[in-house]
């Protein structure tokens, strides 16, 4: 078994995820990157599991996934709105609530 | 019923929902589901009061019989037989278990409980009903019924709570109804101000309480119950001190709820709220919450501070500040309700000032007959804005001389003012005599002195507040008339309400129905003071009122007539030559023709010109400009700027703490990543290097 390389793939992976999801201006991009932060976590759930041999990490990433999904939904809403009220997907424009 | 109580706050519960999803398409906009709600309420905790009543009957040995009967007799009968033992009626069901220990939730029925159910339940339907006319083109009218309902079953759950934790929920509620409703007008800057003011002043006390309850929780061994805390307190379980410090506690609760020196700021301001919502908060509701609380776990502040040995306590203190700053600032306003604010500060400044000389009875009787009056007070005073002034509530501007135009409201606001001044035989008169006399006859003398003076006081404010508005001439631009049916009936029943609550605890007819049915006989002070009826000190605070009315009427009047007229003793000495010249200045009051005018008619009024003018128009202005003169530097320099510069200056401090943190609250989502991922990658370093 080899964990090493499941675990780095996972971590090159979240770190694309923080990068999109700090840089990027565009709302569907970062929850893209929202995306690939949580399957990086996902590969590392069953890369343990796998590992350990227990299913726990296995149903663990089946909960993430749905939650993952829910996740999409509620957020493409969001920036849709945010869409049709700026005319712009640009998150730096949704400051409103500057103090 | 005494196991269902339940019911009684579940009701207005029900219809607020019910008024919430359904009240903008009832005919009447759903005032019609919260009074009859409330009325059924009201209904219920009749029938609890009476069944309570058959109880404290049969527990003392006599014939049951008939609950009317019953209570009739108990009206003649010598209270107080001694050694009875009534239990009050606990039913709990189990809320949560953590750790060992359970809390339960659930009623406590008794005495206590059932007089405030009664009052809570009566005054809310009248204020409901009231609320019809008052607000009758109200733009959130079905809202302003919900949370009317909301705010009665509030004070409902609080009241028959069974145990602390229950007690501070029905608080919590309490106060967030009272913000809702004060804020009620929230399109004006100023009524958004008072009802965040009233909020969060008031949460400054609930966090004393909210320690005091967990403080009394530990020292009575983990428990919540009322009963047991007060038990434990009483046998004084695990030190006095601890005790003493859960009492301050509690007391800070009480400060900031029923509007106490230093945190009384907030109940002037919560004016800004629709009259009948002021009728319910400063009558029944919210303000009364807190001298409740101090009733209901007596036990701990009588351990706590050591009520039984009589002297100086932090409870009486206050109170006794309180009145007395209460009722000066009462004298330079010229907002009606502002007067009756400040008057309420100062009689719950009594209220917990018995609690503090161990005068139980005095305090709640005092709540008790206050809650009628100073209710048809304010709901007077709505009833002359609603239909005399055009919705304003300035004295001098607005009003003047509506005794012609709305009797009905004229001779009720006499009464209510009659009652509040304390004279024979309004309900005014028993209440504060009964804290006065249990002042003095327990090693109090000085706490009675501070009645007396606030008596003085009190019949002075209500005489010029009466006479601004209703003698003299009508100085507004409208067309004063006569309320509808809808307000002027409550304000007769509280009238008649007004007159007669006193009675129920007349310790002159040897009438005593509070200590034998209210006052528990369970966890309860063993010792407390028993109080005799002291008919000097009565007679003394009736002669101070009737005084302070006329030393008032005598200023007040005589200062609006200076400018056309003389004086007042001009006046007296026409008067002797004819009496069509009373006829025409009408608007003297009747007390101060019998007073002043009384006594020099006639022969000796020639006589008694030249010390009529120079002595005592001059004792009697004095009096009257010191009166004024303290209340304004009381305002002034008290009132402006101790307490409103410490509460100002703490806001300035949290502005500017605030300033400094302005910059990361930048409103950009992707900074806030930013900072989120930075403090994980910060503890995951910290753990790499320390771990």
């Amino acid at each position: 078994m080899i964990l090493n390389q499941f675990l780095i793939l996972a971590a090159i992976l979240f770190c694309i995820g923080v990068y999109g999801v700090l840089a990027r201006r565009n709302g569907v991009l970062v929850l893209m990157s929202v995306e690939l932060m949580l399957n990086a976590v996902n590969i590392n759930l069953i890369a343990f599991s796998a590992y350990l041999r227990s299913s726990a990490g296995d149903v663990f990433a089946l909960f993430v996934i749905t939650i993952a999904a829910a996740e999409v939904g509620v957020g493409l809403a969001i920036v849709l709105l945010i869409y049709r009220n700026l005319h712009s997907p640009d998150l730096d424009r949704v400051e409103q609530l500057k103090g | 019923m005494l196991e269902y109580a339940w019911i009684i706050p579940a009701i207005p519960v029900l219809s607020f929902v019910v008024i919430l999803f359904f009240g903008k398409k009832m005919p009447k906009g759903g005032s019609e589901i919260g009074i009859f709600a409330v009325g059924t309420s009201f209904m219920l905790a009749c029938i609890t009061a009476v069944q309570w009543f058959q109880r404290v009957e049969n527990a003392s040995g006599k014939s049951g019989g008939a609950a009317l009967s019953a209570f009739g007799k108990g009206l003649f009968a010598r209270a107080g037989e001694g050694g009875v033992i009534v239990q009050p009626v606990v039913s709990t069901v189990r809320w949560f278990q953590m750790g060992g220990v359970t809390v339960s939730i659930g009623t406590r029925i008794d005495g206590l409980a059932v007089m405030m159910l009664f009052v809570v339940t009566l005054i809310s339907l009248l204020v409901h009903i009231y609320s019809t006319a008052y607000l009758h083109d109200d733009v959130r009218f079905t809202y302003y019924y919900a949370a009317l309902s909301l705010f009665t079953a509030s004070m409902l759950t609080l009241v028959v709570a069974s145990n602390t934790l229950q007690l501070l929920v029905g608080w919590e509620l309490v106060g967030l109804c009272s913000f809702m409703l004060i804020g009620h007008w929230w399109e004006e800057q100023a009524n958004t101000n008072a009802a965040l003011k009233a909020f969060l002043t008031t949460r400054t006390g609930d966090v004393g309480l909210m320690i005091g309850v967990i403080i009394t929780f530990f020292a009575a061994n983990q428990s919540f119950d009322i009963g047991k805390v007060n038990a434990s307190a009483l046998a004084g379980l695990n030190g006095h001190t601890i005790w003493l410090v859960g009492a301050s506690c509690l007391l800070i609760g009480i400060i900031g709820k029923s509007g106490q020196f230093p945190l009384h700021t907030w109940l002037p301001d919560a004016m800004a709220g629709p009259t009948p919502v002021s009728a319910l908060i400063h009558a029944a509701t919210m303000v009364v919450a807190g001298v409740y609380l101090g009733a209901r776990v007596y036990g701990v502040f009588w351990q706590g501070f050591s009520i039984h040995s009589g002297g100086l306590n932090a409870m009486a203190i206050v109170g006794g500040i309180t009145i007395l700053i209460g009722a000066a600032l009462a004298f330079v306003q010229d907002d009606i309700k502002k007067v009756l604010a400040y008057s309420t500060i100062s009689q719950l400044g009594y209220m917990v000032m018995a609690l503090g000389v161990g005068s139980w009875v005095g305090a709640v009787f005092h709540l008790f007959t206050h809650a009628f009056f100073k209710a048809l007070l304010f709901l007077g005073a709505g009833s002359v804005a609603h239909s005399g002034s055009h919705h304003s509530f300035d004295m001098k501007k607005d009003m003047g001389g509506l005794r012609k135009y709305m009797p009905v409201t004229f001779i009720t606001f006499m009464i209510g003012s009659i009652a509040l001044a304390g004279i024979f035989p309004l309900a005014g008169f028993w209440s504060k005599d009964e804290i006065l006399a249990t002042a003095g006859q327990n090693g109090f003398e000085l706490f009675t002195v501070v009645g007396l003076i606030g008596a003085l006081m009190t019949a002075a404010y209500m005489t010029r507040c009466v006479y601004l508005t209703f003698f003299g001439e009508y100085r507004g631009h409208h067309h004063p008339k006569e309320s509808p049916k809808a307000i002027t009936i409550p304000l007769i029943v509280l009238a008649g309400f007004s007159v007669i609550a006193g009675f129920a605890n007349a310790s002159l007819f040897d009438i005593e129905k509070f200590k034998q049915y209210i006052e528990p006989t369970v966890a309860f002070p063993k010792n407390i003071f028993g109080v005799d009826f002291d008919i000097g000190l009565a007679a003394l605070s009736v002669g101070i009122a009737l005084t302070a009315i006329g030393i008032a009427a005598a200023f007040w009047i005589e200062r609006k007539e200076l400018k056309g007229l003389k004086g007042l003793t001009e006046r007296s000495s026409v008067l002797k030559a004819g009496h069509t010249f009373l006829v025409n200045k009408y608007y003297l009051d009747y007390l101060y023709t019998d007073v002043i005018v009384g006594g020099i008619k006639g022969p000796i009024a020639r006589a008694s010109y030249w010390v009529n003018m120079n002595i005592i128009d001059g004792v009697i202005n004095g009096v009257g400009k010191g009166a004024t003169v303290i209340g304004r530097v009381v305002y002034r320099d008290i009132d402006q700027l101790v307490v409103d510069g410490a509460v100002n200056g703490i806001a300035r401090e949290t502005d500017q703490a605030g300033g400094l943190l302005r910059p990361l609250q930048s409103g950009r989502v992707q900074r806030y990543a930013l900072m989120l991922f930075a403090a994980v990658g910060l503890i995951a370093l910290a753990l790499a290097i320390f771990g």
